[in-house]
């Protein structure tokens, strides 16, 4: 047993050292290109869901910033290959990053402009932040679960998004001291919309809820509190699919 | 020979089913459901793998026959338990398998891992068989007896220990059947008994449980688990029987909060809740009460509190107590009696007992009566008249989302169901259903066609005035009243719409202006539907509609079926879009299961069986003969699966049901094939094609008779105690099973009599007909129902005797010679 033990030891530290060197070296190669070649699929995407975008497309300055933001460095090591296909990725602690055209979906329909303050409940990965951050006068992130709390916000001051803020704890209650937010996206699954969160939006402002299984965004549900405070709320399909044959339902 | 011979093959084949059940369970709870069925029914290829391998290996194995059937059944043991602790470990993920083909590598890993027993555990009844040419009868009677009594015990094993204890037990059975075979060796007959006898004391009480534990291994997707990764979240309580895991978790940093349907209008925040997950996924809610009813006021703004607008102080029927929202509800809303009646009697352990106090004792409150039964049974019993039934929401959001139960049978949502809750309201009663919303929209519509199918079977003409439909932006909730909905009914389900920004989808007298106001969709789908559906377009609609939205029945009781193959390419061409969320699953998986197993069945068996055509002789019609095994296979198990499926709504239980006819029809069929030989001497005038076509007919006459005869023997006795309902079962099913239990010992002997080296064939052909039978008979019944599957049964069986009949006449059966009675 013993010197099967110290293969593996030996192995374990080739291994470690491979991944040190290629995790360095990440930064410099800056996979623009697949940045691009994800756009693309985005649009595209989006072309075929008039439902959720509602306007000509999504908003492309909203691309324009995913075009930006270094989505590789937001996912673990082991799924790094992957981090520009058009598809969810898992992050650890039963969590994922959500789908890029998922994103840019949700980034376009909270609508936020340079002098909105945001909310994301659910930080996870923290990319959705960074795609809110050039977007946003700031954002401010919660994540119920310490690790990818403390994970998303190193990463998110490594890379100098200096206007999200990110504190590890219950999402229920939102961050009273800094409401009103104009823009709340909840991306923490729940059974129900917190009363909090509601309160907390600003008049005018956009919740935005994505709704579905791990993996399968189902519909995203937009939240509007009109001047008047009465809510209204929207369900978008990210998908053009009608469930009739033949034209309308009528 | 001694019957003590043949012990070891009922040990075997006990071990084998077993362990085929447990496996359903395990992978229940560390994947989901619809993965266990398709991971079982591959593995169960083992069989067919270990037809070629004693083929093949027939002669030196058989030199051997004791030793080689000894160190197969101790290598079933060990496979057993390592191969479910190996397929655990895998990093199979079958949530992303839309979005990553390499998961499918890892679902095959599962599949080879996990076929290994079988094929050890099928190897030794193989190898039994060709060592007793002359004693197929009793050799086959040993293996069905011994495999209905695994069946049924694992299922009482499984009330008294955890899966992954089961699992020891199951491996060490193996072992015992290993050490009995041992005594028959030539040489070292005693050490080798005693060492396996030894291996087995040591798996049953020795191995580490943290060998085969769940916990550590569950998808880290389902809820449990999910659950758990917040801060000071613990498990407090774990209970587990054949029914389901159960495990309770509290939360005290981030409480659950679990209120679905929920009004946007609510600023109540629910109090302290201890979550109840079943298998680790589906949720369900024990809210802390201390009798203050103010501190549950958030109930009221759920959709599924809008009946106690038009009901005062109501007699309410709860169908599904699980962790008692609804009492709850009910007893906040003024209710003067509540009766739950819940399927687990764990669940009603942790909420009565154990959590008595936590849930401020509501089960134990005079007018509150928590009953054990479920919910049809209950309803085709009781004497009581309720102003209220209310089912309330049991499964995830999730389970729903991915359509995972699509092809489990549900007698609780059909047509005859909603009559039979219809026939105990009191003239003013009303159902109320919630379900999740979906979209686009299916369960609602599927229960909105449903019950209107069930008002005009009821003579009711203008089922519209008997409806209502709310939606929040997550649930919806049906009202289907037993009178017309009167003008103050309406007034208030308008009122209480309003007050909690709930849609309007449907109300006596609706206009177009009504919907769609709150929670804006594209296209106001359950209005229009429901619209339809009550209208002359219906036909055309539910035609229209690309998912299946036509009522369940109790024959094809398939209420969370939406699938329809003209939506699969749209869907398919969407599913990166989010159209992999709108496909349901489960049929899906279980097309792809069937056709995994066709080709793997032809893999592992015709084409060995084409190679080595040689050896089996050219005398023997290979064709008609092995067509004839298949034919069997299929027909025994559509039989045996469309009558668990019938039995369900009897037995009250999905678990009796498979437990109860499982056990029947393989200990019956196991005493047919003992006295087979003597039917085929006594009635077949010595002939075994003659004697089979006489056991068919009767089959086929006895099958038909319960088809027509069953719905209304189970309406007259539904009302008796459990144990007389068993009994009736297992008597109904004796006769059927006793004459099902003949062609295959009788076909084998007379096929054995031509080609001993056909025996193994014949017996690997079987194997995987009846894998292949399991799925197809679920798939079959999706589409035709019980009646269909059961009617193609029956051709199937007739249709049989011709494959083994001579060519040219009745030529004087050689089997006559071996006829003299084994049994």
């Amino acid at each position: 047993m013993r010197p099967l033990a110290q293969c593996q030891v030996l192995l374990a530290a080739v291994l470690a050292s491979i991944a040190a060197v290629a995790s360095t070296s990440a930064p410099a190669q800056d996979r623009a290109g697949e940045r691009a070649a994800m756009i693309e699929t985005i649009k595209s995407h989006a072309r075929s869901a008039p439902s959720a975008v509602g306007r000509q497309g999504i908003d492309p300055a909203v691309l324009e910033t995913m075009r930006k933001v270094p989505r590789h460095l937001f996912v673990p090591e082991e799924q790094r290959s992957a981090a520009y296909r058009d598809r969810p990725l898992p992050i650890g602690y039963g969590q994922t990053i959500s789908q890029p055209f998922i994103v840019a979906l949700m980034t376009d329909l909270i609508n936020v402009g340079p002098g909105d303050v945001v909310l994301e409940v659910g930080t996870g990965s923290g990319y959705q932040a960074a795609v809110l951050s050039p977007r946003a006068a700031k954002v401010y992130s919660i994540e119920i679960i310490p690790e990818l709390g403390k994970r998303a916000a190193a990463r998110l001051a490594e890379l100098r998004y200096g206007n999200v803020e990110v504190k590890v704890g219950d999402g229920y209650y939102g961050w009273p001291a800094h409401a009103p937010f104009d823009g709340i996206l909840v991306t923490a699954a729940a059974s129900h919309i917190p009363p909090p969160l509601v309160e907390q939006l600003a008049k005018g402002g956009r919740m935005v809820v994505p709704v579905g299984a791990p993996f399968a965004t189902q519909f995203l549900m937009l939240v509007e509190k009109r001047q008047d405070g009465s809510i209204t709320t929207r369900q978008l399909l990210p998908v053009g699919f009608v469930p009739l044959r033949g034209g309308g339902a009528r | 020979m001694k019957a003590g011979r043949l012990l070891p093959v009922g040990l075997i084949s006990a071990a084998i089913l077993a362990h085929e059940v447990l496996l359903m369970r395990l992978f229940s709870i560390i994947q989901w459901h619809q993965f266990a069925y398709m991971i079982i029914s591959i593995a169960l290829l083992g069989f067919g793998a270990s037809g070629t391998f004693v083929a093949l290996a027939r002669r030196p194995l058989l030199k051997r026959y004791p030793a080689a059937f000894a160190a197969s059944a101790a290598l079933f043991g060990i496979a057993a338990v390592a191969s479910f602790a190996g397929a655990e470990r895998l990093p199979f993920n079958a949530l992303e398998i839309v979005w990553n083909p390499a998961q499918l590598g890892w679902l095959a890993a599962n599949y080879a891992l996990l076929s290994l027993p079988f094929f050890f555990g099928a190897t030794c009844i193989g190898l039994a068989f060709s060592r007793h040419p002359d004693a197929i009868g009793r050799v086959y009677a040993f293996d069905l007896i011994g495999a209905g009594i695994g069946a049924l015990g694992v299922v009482g094993l499984l009330f008294l220990v955890f899966p992954s204890t089961a699992l020891r037990f199951v491996a060490a059975l193996g072992f015992a059947a290993a050490a009995l075979a041992a005594t028959g060796m030539a040489r070292h007959r005693w050490f080798a008994a005693g060492s396996l006898g030894l291996a087995a004391t040591v798996i049953a009480v020795w191995l580490p449980p943290s060998f085969t534990a769940t916990g550590p291994h569950m998808s880290e997707y389902k809820g449990l688990r999910m659950a758990l990764e917040v801060p000071d979240a613990r498990v407090v309580e774990e209970r587990s029987s054949p029914l389901g895991l159960l495990t309770v978790v509290e939360s005290p940093t981030v409480p659950f909060r679990y209120a679905p349907g929920l009004s946007l209008a609510n600023v109540q925040e629910p109090p302290a809740q201890l979550a109840v997950f079943s298998d680790g996924d589906s949720i369900t809610a024990m809210t802390a009460y201390g009798g203050d009813p103010a501190t549950v006021a958030y109930l009221d703004r759920t959709t599924a509190a809008l009946p106690y607008r038009l009901l005062a102080r109501p007699r309410v029927l709860v169908l599904g107590a699980g962790g008692g929202e609804q009492v709850l509800l009910a007893l906040r809303a003024g209710a003067e009696i509540v009766d739950a009646v819940e399927v687990n009697p764990q669940m009603i352990e942790l909420t009565r007992n154990r959590f008595a106090n936590f849930v401020g004792g509501i089960f134990s409150r005079p007018n509150v009566d928590l009953r054990l039964a479920e919910a049809r049974a209950f309803a085709a019993t009781t004497g009581e008249r309720y102003d209220l039934i209310q089912m309330p929401l049991l499964d995830s959001f999730s389970a729903a989302a991915a359509g995972v139960q699509s092809m489990h049978e549900n007698y609780t949502y059909t047509v005859e169901a909603l009559r039979d809750y219809l026939a105990i309201l009191k003239p003013d009663g009303v159902v109320a259903i919630t379900r999740w919303l979906r979209m686009p929209p299916r369960d609602i519509l599927k229960l909105f066609a449903t019950a209107t199918a069930a008002l005009e079977a009821d003579g009711v003409s203008e089922p519209g005035r008997h409806l209502a439909l709310i939606r929040s932006w997550n649930t919806a909730t049906l009202i289907v009243a037993k009178s017309p909905l009167a003008d103050e009914d309406i007034a208030a389900i308008r009122s209480f719409a309003g007050e909690n920004f709930f849609d309007i989808s449907w109300v006596p007298r609706i206009s177009a202006s009504d919907v769609n106001r709150y929670n804006q969709l594209d296209q106001e789908y359950l209005y229009e539907g429901a619209l339809s559906l009550l209208g002359p377009q219906r036909a055309d609609f539910t035609e229209r509609y690309k998912f299946d939205i036509a009522p369940a029945t109790d024959n094809r009781p398939y209420f969370f079926d939406f699938f329809r193959w003209r939506a699969l390419p749209e869907l398919l061409a969407l599913r990166t879009q989010g159209g992999a969320a709108m496909l349901d699953w489960g049929y899906l998986i279980l097309v792809a299961t069937l056709v995994q197993a066709a080709i793997l069945s032809v893999v592992l068996i015709l084409l060995p069986l084409w190679l080595r055509r040689r050896a089996i002789g050219r005398a023997v019609p290979r064709l008609r003969f092995g067509l004839y095994f298949l034919a069997l296979g299929l027909a025994f198990l559509f039989i045996e699966i469309a009558f668990i499926q019938r039995f369900m709504l009897f037995l009250g239980h999905p678990l009796y049901a498979v437990a109860v006819v499982l056990a029947g029809f393989l200990a019956f069929a196991g005493l047919g094939s003992a006295v087979a030989a003597r039917w085929m001497a006594a009635v077949g005038r010595g002939s075994a094609v003659r004697g089979i076509t006489l056991a068919v007919v009767v089959i086929a006459f006895l099958a038909g008779t319960y088809l027509i005869a069953l719905p209304s023997i189970f309406d007259r006795l539904l009302a008796l105690p459990d144990a007389a309902k068993i009994a009736i079962a297992l008597l109904l099913i004796a006769p059927l099973a006793l004459f099902m239990g003949m062609p295959f010992p009788l076909g084998l002997s007379h096929v054995g009599a031509r080609s001993e080296e056909f025996l193994p064939w014949a017996w690997g052909i079987n194997g995987c007909a009846s894998v292949l039978s399991a799925i197809l008979a679920a798939l079959l019944a999706m589409h035709v129902g019980f009646a269909g599957v059961v009617t193609i049964a029956a051709i199937l069986y007739l249709a049989a005797p011709a494959l083994l009949a001579e060519s040219q006449g009745f030529v004087p059966d050689r089997n006559r010679s071996r006829a003299k009675p084994s049994a």
